[in-house]
């Protein structure tokens, strides 16, 4: 016989920080790190792998944490956008420039855009426009619009914003 | 918009993947990347009892060069390949077919194996599958059995798989020789959205720009990926004209039988599949004349 109620032990690595946790195998990756957790920055948006809103990075790569169960990330490492800033009460450059750039309207996208761009950023300092592009189009923006999140991008990595 | 509740079984090896479908039949359901899977359980399209994770099992993974196939193991990520260069000079259609699947986000969780079993008629992936005569590898606890990308798509969301079964490697044929080139295109309301119609193409020419060999297919447009051997050989001997590339998508495009739905009626998609057809087609003679090889 199955058993539907078994709870599972996982240890994930999140922002650097070990948890260990007894949890359904049906809790999607998201929601172990907003209910477990308490990290809701991370949000929740269609929940089934459209609007990125809930892009994590696990494993050094960017994924929807919507799309993934928590016990199959038993043993990894994720990165949510709560781990982009350097320390309490500060941003990261990314952060700053959508701060400056108006990248952020009702910021329900904006976690997610944080983390696809940081990704970006990691692998490629200095992208070009088309490559801004590429990498948010897996996330869905309904009001600030794509052009200041994209301004923001490319402001933060450039000489701009490192002397400003 | 949260999966009902399930046992999940972490797979140590193919054979007790096996052994648990074996054992659960219907009720089981292998999850390799999960970005088709996870969001049907989301929706509750799909309600397994019993999920086996195949996500760890190396033996699974991986792209390897043969004479005249490229063999993937099911559970690459999408990703992965994306990135292979080989893949890029010796297999240009597939590399071409994945810069439409989904985002960055889902390739680097989807799997070539994922992509096929869950049969998408509009999906990338069997599409390409499809127009190079894959061959998809089924293991089940009985051995292996190989069955040709034409038998393997039996209708939307239904392959050939049986519930005892896991696809574990696809053979890719690689066309030897020179001046050897294709093409995939497709229409979507976003880039990275299901496409509404798509096409992929490869061809072979010879020294004079005559062709040689040539396979052409759409997705979108019916239950199945579809492919046109007899009348894509109606072009070989003959010079890849615009006129020729199109009287040949357009008969294609007429034995194809599209749904209506809310994003584009069945007479729209079939006219996107001619245009699209005749697109890839005059593509790929360009990238077979420019082939270096």
């Amino acid at each position: 016989m199955n058993d539907l109620n078994r709870l599972v032990n996982i240890r994930i690595a999140v922002n650097g920080r070990e948890h260990q946790r007894a949890v359904e195998p049906r809790m999607t990756l998201v929601d172990f790190l907003r209910d477990e957790l308490g990290l809701t920055g991370t949000h929740v948006g269609c929940e089934h792998g459209v609007c990125g809103a809930c892009t994590v990075v696990f494993d050094g790569e960017p994924v929807r944490s919507c799309c993934m169960f928590a016990v199959q990330a038993d043993g990894s490492s994720v990165t949510t956008v709560e781990g982009l800033a350097p320390e309490r009460g500060k941003l990261s450059p990314l952060q700053d420039a959508f701060c400056e750039k108006h990248a952020l309207q009702c910021g329900y996208c904006t976690p997610g855009m944080l983390v696809a761009c940081q990704s970006l950023i990691d692998r490629v300092p200095h992208p070009t426009e088309t490559q801004v592009r590429e990498a948010i189009s897996g996330n869905l923006c309904r009001c600030t619009g794509y052009k200041q999140i994209i301004d923001a991008v490319l402001y933060a990595t450039s000489q701009d914003a490192s002397h400003g | 918009m949260k999966a009902a509740p399930f046992d999940y079984i972490r797979a140590e090896s193919e054979a007790h993947a096996l052994e648990v479908l074996q054992q659960h039949g219907a009720d089981a359901k292998l999850v390799a990347g999960g970005q088709s899977l996870v969001p049907m359980m989301a929706m509750r399209l799909a309600r397994p009892s019993v999920l086996v994770d195949i996500n760890r099992l190396t033996s699974l993974k991986g792209v390897e060069n043969a004479a005249d196939a490229i063999r993937m193991g099911a559970c690459t990520r999408q990703r992965d390949v994306e990135h292979d260069q080989g893949l890029r000079s010796r297999l240009p259609l597939v590399a071409q077919a994945l810069a439409w699947v989904g985002h960055i986000q889902t390739r680097n969780r989807g799997t070539v194996g994922g992509s096929l079993v869950h049969a998408d008629p509009s999906a990338e992936l069997p599409l390409a599958a499809s127009v190079l005569a894959a061959r998809l590898h089924l293991r089940s606890q009985n051995g292996v059995r190989v069955v040709d990308a034409a038998e393997f798509f039996q209708g939307p969301m239904f392959t050939a798989t049986a519930e005892t079964e896991c696809l574990v490697a696809i053979d890719w044929p690689v066309w030897e020789g020179a001046r050897t080139g294709s093409a995939f295109d497709e229409t979507s309301i976003r880039h990275g959205d299901f496409a509404m119609a798509s096409a992929a193409c490869q061809l072979q020419l010879d020294e004079a720009g005559v062709c040689q060999r040539v396979a052409l297919g759409f997705g979108g447009v019916d239950g199945t990926p579809m492919v046109f051997p007899e009348l894509a050989s109606q072009l070989v001997g003959h010079r890849i004209t615009a006129q020729a590339a199109r009287e040949i998508a357009h008969s294609a495009s007429s034995r194809c039988e599209p749904g209506d739905d809310i994003h584009a009626t069945a007479s729209f998609r079939r006219h996107l599949a001619t245009v699209l057809g005749e697109r890839v087609l005059l593509k790929a003679a360009d990238n077979a004349r420019n082939a270096s090889h």
